[in-house]
């Protein structure tokens, strides 16, 4: 195997030797900073040993360094092979339909400000847009002109809520117990441990119950409507629906959105029952309380509005849930990427959203003294 | 890599789902620099064949040699090497969506080549240049037409300058003027780089404008029943099934 060489004599170009991608070969600018093409000139390939794509992309890179300056070069004593071949590049330069993209990084501040400004208008727009859609299917739904099937709706029923058991019961019991353990350490120091049944009772009915399913569910099934929809949007399956004449709100948004908002309660409900069982455990074993004691403690200091707040907070927070993950999914790009993007999307919203209207709620209920 | 009279050889293979067979028994060799078509009806395991021949699913019996060696036997770390010897387009083209079409093609160049970054972006524009998409490098696949995704795909298919070239009915979704365009770009590159070609379709324009050579599976059997370029089964076609195929059941 012998080198692969390049010389400019003239108005020759002459190749010689092998131009593999695995052996050392010249390099196009290299060469063309060299032999600055003038005139017409030709290519000489008859000492050419084997090639591949490199004498490809070094031919191709000096032809159109040629044709730049008008100078073609004349390939009519090449092999077949190679000469047709390069004639489909010289065919794909002079037809060519795009010009390279100039690259993000080179855009100035101004002009990345200008363009996230421009994003940030259409997000809104779509946002109230998606709010609008969402809130005339409701209304569509009242009065019985709703195109959703109600086979959907039970099926998301059992996805939002039985299914969902399993990981609420583990994370609220675990959550009832350390919440116990931790208030355990300054109720002692005031001998005050019986008022742990308080704590957990308050604390979970009012704020931690409806926070971390909210956040379980924004995890576990905001993302599957964002994931499910958007590959549905990828599939053309959205355009299916659309050219049906069917809403996709009535028919895709209004079931999953209806199903989280009303499981989320339940599940929150439960989650406040398997929590208070956990924080039990810990006055039982570590406290040396009783049972009795416990859940009687809870009884009477722990007031029906706390659930209360707790459960119009959870309707609140899978009414986002919901939206987040359907938003998210409706408005996904047509690519397996762009499928990625918005299911993280749904939870980073959904998750954002929960901090926000909890602390609205809260300080909200605070103030009214609820 | 040596040259090879029959870069690919099929002996006594047999595919199946489960226990449900598909095709029993099949062998046949393809000679190199030919366009290989295999055809037959919709459903009869054509695409099912390509996926064994290009190592996506392990033959129920029988091997598949391709250049000279049998794939299966291979470890899996060769296995793995030996694919940059095959280049694939499919039928939805499979361009990865988060790269741009200088990335999808550069990507296979800078897993097998020891080439730097200069050298492999080069490649990747005279690839694009070849395929008539010049200036389409950082181009993402969801920006660009079907037919433009399927040139692209055959670009990245060919980065490696493969020995063989297997296609997934390439004119699938294309218009009849894009799918000639691709034809004769099959065609021209097989012409220049002698490289051998295997093509799962059932276009017939395409059938007969590329094809050298053919075997057309028949579900029923579980078999070939028919082999030679697709004109001579034309002009005088081993069965009535392949007769009414050929013609579009009589149409043509």
């Amino acid at each position: 195997m012998s080198d692969a060489t390049a010389t400019f004599q003239n108005g020759v170009l002459i190749l010689q030797g092998d131009w593999k991608r695995t052996a050392p070969h010249p390099d196009a600018d290299q060469f063309l900073k060299d032999n600055p093409i003038e005139g017409p000139w030709k290519i000489d390939a008859s000492q050419l040993g084997k090639w591949d794509s490199i004498l490809l992309s070094f031919l191709s890179k000096v032809l159109a360094y040629g044709e730049k300056q008008g100078n073609s070069a004349d390939l009519t004593q090449l092999p077949e092979g190679l000469r047709r071949i390069l004639d489909l590049g010289v065919y794909g330069r002079k037809n060519a339909t795009a010009q390279r993209r100039q690259q993000d990084q080179e855009l100035s501040i101004v002009h990345k400000s200008g363009l996230f400004g421009l994003e940030l208008k259409k997000t809104i727009h779509e946002i109230i847009y998606f709010t609008g859609d969402v809130t005339l299917s409701l209304f569509r739904l009242i009065t019985f002109r709703s195109k959703m099937r109600w086979g959907d709706f039970f099926a998301q029923v059992i996805n939002c809520g039985p299914r969902a058991l399993g990981i609420v019961s583990l994370i609220s019991f675990l959550m009832g117990l350390i919440l116990a353990f931790v208030g355990s350490i300054p109720l002692k120091w005031f001998h005050a441990e019986p008022y742990v049944a308080s704590l957990v009772g308050i604390g979970m009915l009012r704020l931690m119950a409806p926070v971390m399913v909210g956040v379980v569910m924004a995890g576990r099934t905001s993302a599957s409507y964002a994931a499910e929809l958007g590959t549905m949007q990828v599939n053309e399956e959205l355009d299916a629906l659309h050219t049906l004449g069917v809403p996709q709100t009535d028919f895709l948004v209004l079931p999953r959105f209806l199903a989280m908002t009303l499981m989320l309660p339940v599940l929150a409900v439960f989650a406040d029952i398997v929590s208070i069982i956990g924080g039990m455990i810990v006055a039982v074993f570590d406290m040396d309380l009783t049972a009795h004691a416990y859940l009687n403690t809870l009884v009477t200091t722990t007031r029906l509005n706390d659930l209360f707040v707790g459960l119009i907070t959870c309707f609140v927070l899978g009414t986002l849930d919901a939206c987040c993950g359907c938003y998210q999914g409706i408005h996904c790009g047509r690519s397996a990427a762009a499928v990625g993007k918005i299911t993280t999307a749904a939870v980073v919203y959904s998750i954002v959203c929960i901090v926000i209207a909890t602390s609205l709620i809260t300080v909200i209920t605070v103030i009214l003294k609820i | 890599m040596p040259d090879f009279e029959f870069p690919i050889e099929v002996s006594h293979l047999t595919m199946a789902y489960g226990s449900r067979v598909i095709m029993d028994d099949l062998n046949f060799n393809v000679k190199k620099g030919d366009v290989f078509l295999v055809i037959g009806p919709s459903g009869c395991g054509k695409s099912t064949l390509l996926r064994h021949l290009i190592g996506l699913q392990p033959p129920a019996k029988g091997t598949v040699k391709l250049l000279g060696q049998d794939f299966w036997a291979m470890g899996e770390t060769e296995r793995q090497k030996f694919m940059q010897h095959i280049g694939i387009l499919y039928q939805r083209c499979g361009l990865w969506s988060s790269m741009t079409l200088a990335e999808n093609i550069a990507l296979p160049l800078q897993l097998y080549t020891d080439l730097g970054e200069k050298d492999i972006q080069e490649i990747c524009s005279s690839k694009l240049e070849l395929v008539g998409l010049a200036g389409f490098e950082d181009y993402y696949p969801s920006e660009i037409s079907g037919g433009m995704q399927k040139r692209a795909g055959l670009a990245r298919a060919l980065a490696l300058d493969p020995e063989i070239l297997f296609f997934d009915e390439p004119s699938a979704g294309l218009d009849p003027v894009s799918a000639m365009n691709l034809d004769q770009l099959i065609l021209e590159l097989r012409n220049s780089l002698g490289t051998t070609l295997v093509i799962v379709t059932h276009d017939l324009d395409s059938i007969f404008t590329v094809g050298t050579d053919a075997i057309y599976l028949n579900p029923r059997t579980k078999s070939i029943i028919g082999r030679g370029n697709p004109k001579d089964l034309l002009k005088d076609p081993p069965t009535p099934e392949i007769k009414e195929f050929l013609t579009r059941a009589g149409g043509r």
